[in-house]
């Protein structure tokens, strides 16, 4: 613990806000989502590193491994992450359909297309 | 001590990655570092211990949704429009929750502690009943299937419903009619 | 892409694998990582990859969309069927124990199923999603 033990949750923030600095700093939808899903593996390591122990093996259990990390976050995270990629694809879809009704994926034009109405 | 310093090196090509995708403004190069940056994810899954996660991380994220997003930018065009204006209210935004977020960490148990509470509440319950009440050494598994079935219909009828609304948006097949080429939309 | 011999030949020789993969995935998720998710995408990777090389229309004669549209609502109905199934047998919903004539036999077979179930579902999904976002280009 020579780094103060709590280093690896300060660089997962640190990834987290470059996912949301993307999120609302961009204009494009496409970065949008791509932000959105930095943001989303960030908060997965956030999970599995709460999980880790010391000294830990992976918890497929087997004679002398002992002790295991915990299995929880894995399988939240397992699961959020097939989750989140179908979640991703509905958004690029209706990213599609935007893209297709406005001829634009910038959000500025998509607005002032709205505004001319 | 091994674990920490391969477990900063890749955190610290993780952020290099993330700030690489801030910087680029043509979306291909993005959807290569997010591919990238997820494939970093999962090896950093590997030094955490969870190998299922790794694997699903490592085809799930660098293979299908870097796929899908080269497919959308394919469709949608590559270039991002560089913003008018500095971006000085989003960085203000990002410093202020990020710092109240670091403010948070300061009461979280230490990395990597054995005595943390999430590792005294179930887990220990699984770890040690899962051999007898459910039989196979894959613990992730059992939980996933098993104490924790409801969880997981859940999370399938998620999936099930997103790809219906994929689907609904955006069709498996637009019939061609002869004629009708340029009418479609 | 479609003229590039070396990429037709080395798909051909890789999707083949990239199934058996999956399908190892699959059935091994018990015993050591792997377990229906894993498995599905990488099962629904080998047909992108040969709907990525081949074109789409190959990939869609390949597996045709009804049989897909059944497939993703399939392994939905048989995560559900086995818990109305364990319901019917007298016990709680989706609690194994009375499948099988011993409770460890019965945990293993309701696992095996619901495992299944979600393979199933999350290959076809990925599938289809596939098919919607590149079937877009097509004229």
């Amino acid at each position: 613990m020579s780094f103060g033990g709590l280093y690896n949750y300060w660089i997962v923030i640190l990834l987290m806000m470059t996912g949301f600095y993307v999120v609302i700093a961009s204009g494009n939808l496409v970065k949008k989502i791509i932000g959105l899903n930095l943001f989303q593996a960030s908060v997965f390591i956030l999970y599995i590193s709460v999980g880790k122990v010391a000294g830990g093996s992976a918890p497929v259990l087997q004679d002398g491994f002992e002790p295991y990390s915990n299995p929880l976050p894995h399988v939240l995270i397992l699961t959020a992450i097939v989750v989140g990629v179908a979640t991703t694809a509905l958004g690029l879809a209706l990213v599609v359909r935007i893209r297709e009704a406005y001829d634009s994926v910038e959000e500025d034009e998509i607005h002032d297309q709205d505004e001319s109405l | 001590m091994l674990i920490e310093f391969v477990n900063i090196a890749i955190l610290a090509l993780l952020a290099v990655t993330a700030l690489a995708a801030i910087r680029l403004h043509d979306l291909f190069a993005v959807a290569m570092m997010f591919g990238i940056y997820s494939l970093l994810a999962s090896v950093m899954f590997v030094v955490l211990d969870a190998i299922d996660v790794a694997f699903t991380e490592a085809a799930v994220g660098v293979g299908i949704s870097t796929v899908l997003m080269l497919g959308t930018i394919g469709l949608v065009g590559r270039h991002e429009q560089k913003p008018a204006h500095r971006p000085l209210l989003p960085i203000l935004v990002v410093t202020i929750t990020g710092a109240a977020l670091v403010y948070g960490t300061l009461d979280m148990p230490l990395f990597m502690d054995p005595a943390a509470p999430a590792q005294q509440h179930v887990a220990p319950y699984y770890l040690n009943e899962s051999p007898e009440q459910i039989g196979i050494p894959n613990v992730v598994t059992s939980i996933l299937a098993s104490y924790r079935g409801y969880d997981t219909l859940g999370e399938l009828a998620v999936i099930f419903t997103a790809g219906i609304g994929v689907l609904g948006i955006l069709g498996l097949r637009r019939r061609k009619r002869p004629g009708h080429e340029g009418t479609s939309e | 892409m479609n003229d590039n011999p070396v990429l037709r030949i080395v798909a051909k020789i890789i999707i083949p694998m990239i199934l058996i993969f999956g399908l190892y995935v699959q059935f091994h998720g018990d015993f050591g990582p792997g377990g229906g998710f894993q498995a599905g995408v990488i099962f629904a990777t080998g047909f992108i990859l040969y709907g990525l090389v081949f074109g789409t229309d190959a990939l869609r004669s390949a597996i045709p969309a009804p049989i897909l549209r059944i497939v993703i609502a399939g392994g939905l109905l048989l995560y559900v069927g086995v818990g109305v199934a364990t319901l019917l047998m007298g016990s709680d919903f989706l609690a194994y124990n009375v499948l099988g004539s011993t409770p460890s036999g019965g945990q293993h077979l309701g696992i095996f199923l619901v495992e299944l179930g979600v393979g199933v579902t999350v290959s076809a999904v990925m599938i289809t999603v596939f098919l919607g976002f590149a079937g877009r280009n097509d004229p």
